[in-house]
């Protein structure tokens, strides 16, 4: 685990100081700019408040920004994921308010007042989180690009099966739904997996469910 | 992405007030599908109005015994509400046939009736689109057109509609709720709800500009069975080739709604008198008139064989 995290620190270290060389970089041409011809305006800008893993963050922002960027760009959240960033991939799954929504098809500013979960928000490399340890144990990844963001998904799943939200595969939508395999994998179906561990993806989240696979 | 101005608002009137004051403006709520427009500067609004904080995010009963659903309600929302998978299965089934958990978490029922085509075309700002770029042409008609419509295109658009939803609303007799700037509201049936492309393919709907929904109403329950079945490339999480939606009765009368096949969801109720006889009549009169080509002509089969099938499933 040490090995793991000084990996984890230098990676976001480089990462931070990449981040901060291009703003110095860019910074200087606008200030230029500006004094020279004030008619080059910055984009608009906007406050916004939320609540990322029980921590309070305010940030300014350009009105553009997705709630996926304020996350890794911003925050150094780099837990999640930017696969499309169309909302087709299923990798920038977070959960906002206890339901799992695709952050890079929501701007960060609509967010204000909102509890946002990230994968770093569900555990830590010595505490994992029950979802994190059975994708594990299942071998729930290959690559590992979308594992965030499929372990995400998986936790608010299992929490929409429990709601008695229904499913395209429910069959008595007067009936609460079942945790089963075809359940889980239409439920899942927003999260694409290159490499194909769907499967192992399957038997980790009905572990967690704890019926019988 | 073009940038933008950005304002919350918290009730209806703000909203089209502030439309007035930034013509050029959008409404934007759950964004899944404006916000990718955006991204690939398809949809360049210089001002966003968030109305997702309205507080239309209520499922209501009426007093003529049907249900007031707020623009906001999201689509997770009402498909899990209980009073619509009592009396309005279709709908349920509807909703859950389309898109992901995480994009029906966010997509709102206003939202949902006013997503734009998903033709390739239209997103690829390569090419020729006149839903696009009014006058530039259609690189659809002649192009890659399996997915496209087969009913009430026109020489400028072969687009589809691509909601689940709009086609159960459209079977359900829905009406949308409006207001506009000067607060004056109405209720428009969706049947009259999409304009046909003819000419002016890039206006979709009779909405005027900041004209906000505020809700869809459905007229009491009518029973029956309710059956939606899409068919699609992928078993989930794909937009529907064409999908049939029904509502059966006993004694083999009912609705009929298509999805896939034109610029809104296709239901004629003159159609509809063939019911208890079977697919072959209902299908011939919801596709007279229908125009092909040599990739989507299978529409025509495939919709007859699916409400075939879907209707020997009501009898059980």
């Amino acid at each position: 685990m040490q090995t793991s995290e000084e990996f984890e620190l230098s990676r976001r270290g480089v990462l931070a100081g990449g981040a901060a060389s291009v703003a110095t970089v860019t910074l200087v041409p606008i200030g230029t700019a500006a004094a020279a011809a004030p008619a080059a305006k910055s984009p608009p800008t906007a406050k916004v408040a939320f609540e990322v893993n029980g921590k309070k963050r305010e940030l300014e922002l350009d009105t553009r920004t997705s709630l996926l960027d304020a996350l890794r760009e911003h925050l150094h959240l780099t837990g999640t994921k930017k696969g499309c960033d169309h909302g087709q991939c299923g990798a920038c799954t977070v959960i906002v308010d206890g339901r799992r929504i695709n952050s890079c098809l929501t701007l960060a500013v609509m967010h204000e007042g909102d509890k946002i979960t990230t994968i770093e928000g569900l555990g830590t490399p010595d505490k994992m989180h029950a979802m994190q340890d059975a994708f594990v144990t299942h071998d729930g990844y290959q690559c590992g690009y979308c594992t965030p963001g499929q372990i995400c998904s998986a936790v608010a799943v299992l929490d929409e099966i429990k709601a008695g939200i229904p499913s395209h595969v429910t069959a008595d939508l007067g009936a609460a739904p079942a945790v089963t395999k075809v359940e889980l994998r239409e439920r899942m179906s927003g999260n694409i997996c290159r490499c194909g561990a769907y499967s192992n993806i399957i038997d980790a989240i009905t572990d967690v469910a704890g019926v019988k696979a | 992405m073009k940038s933008f101005t950005y304002e919350r608002v918290d009730s209806a009137a703000a909203a089209t007030a502030a439309f007035a004051r930034m013509p050029g403006a959008r409404f934007i709520a759950g964004g899944t599908n404006l916000l990718d427009l955006m991204k690939l500067e398809i949809e360049t609004p210089q001002h966003l109005i968030d109305v997702s904080r309205l507080a239309l995010d209520k499922i209501e009963a009426t007093a003529e015994g049907g249900l007031r659903i707020g623009a906001m309600v999201r689509n997770t929302d009402l498909a899990s509400d209980a009073r619509v998978r009592r009396d309005y299965g279709l709908l349920t089934r509807a909703l859950v046939a389309g898109a992901s958990g995480q994009l029906r978490n966010k997509a709102t029922t206003a939202g949902n009736l006013l997503q734009r085509t998903r033709c390739p075309y239209f997103y690829d700002t390569n090419q020729p689109c006149n839903k696009r770029k009014p006058g530039s042409g259609c690189a659809a008609i002649g192009g890659f057109n399996r997915l496209h419509a087969v009913v009430g295109a026109s020489d400028a658009c072969i687009a589809t509609h691509p909601s689940d939803m709009a086609v159960a609303m459209r079977a359900l007799d829905a009406a949308i709720e409006t207001v506009d700037a000067a607060g004056k509201a109405r209720a428009i049936p969706i049947a009259e709800f999409y304009r046909a492309p003819g000419k002016t393919p890039h206006l979709e709907t009779v909405l005027a500009p900041g004209e906000l929904i505020t809700a869809v109403t459905l007229p009491k329950p009518v029973g029956g069975t309710h059956i939606y079945h899409k068919v699609r490339d992928r078993a989930s999480y794909a937009f529907a080739l064409i999908a049939v939606g029904v509502i059966v009765q006993r004694d083999g009368t009912g609705r009929v709604a298509l999805g896939g096949v034109g610029y809104k969801p296709w239901r004629v109720e003159a159609a509809e008198a063939a019911l208890p006889r079977g697919a072959k009549g209902v299908a011939d009169g919801l596709l007279a008139g229908a125009k092909t080509t040599h990739e989507n002509a299978y529409k025509l089969p495939l919709v007859e064989r699916t409400l075939a099938g879907v209707l020997a499933q009501a009898k059980g």
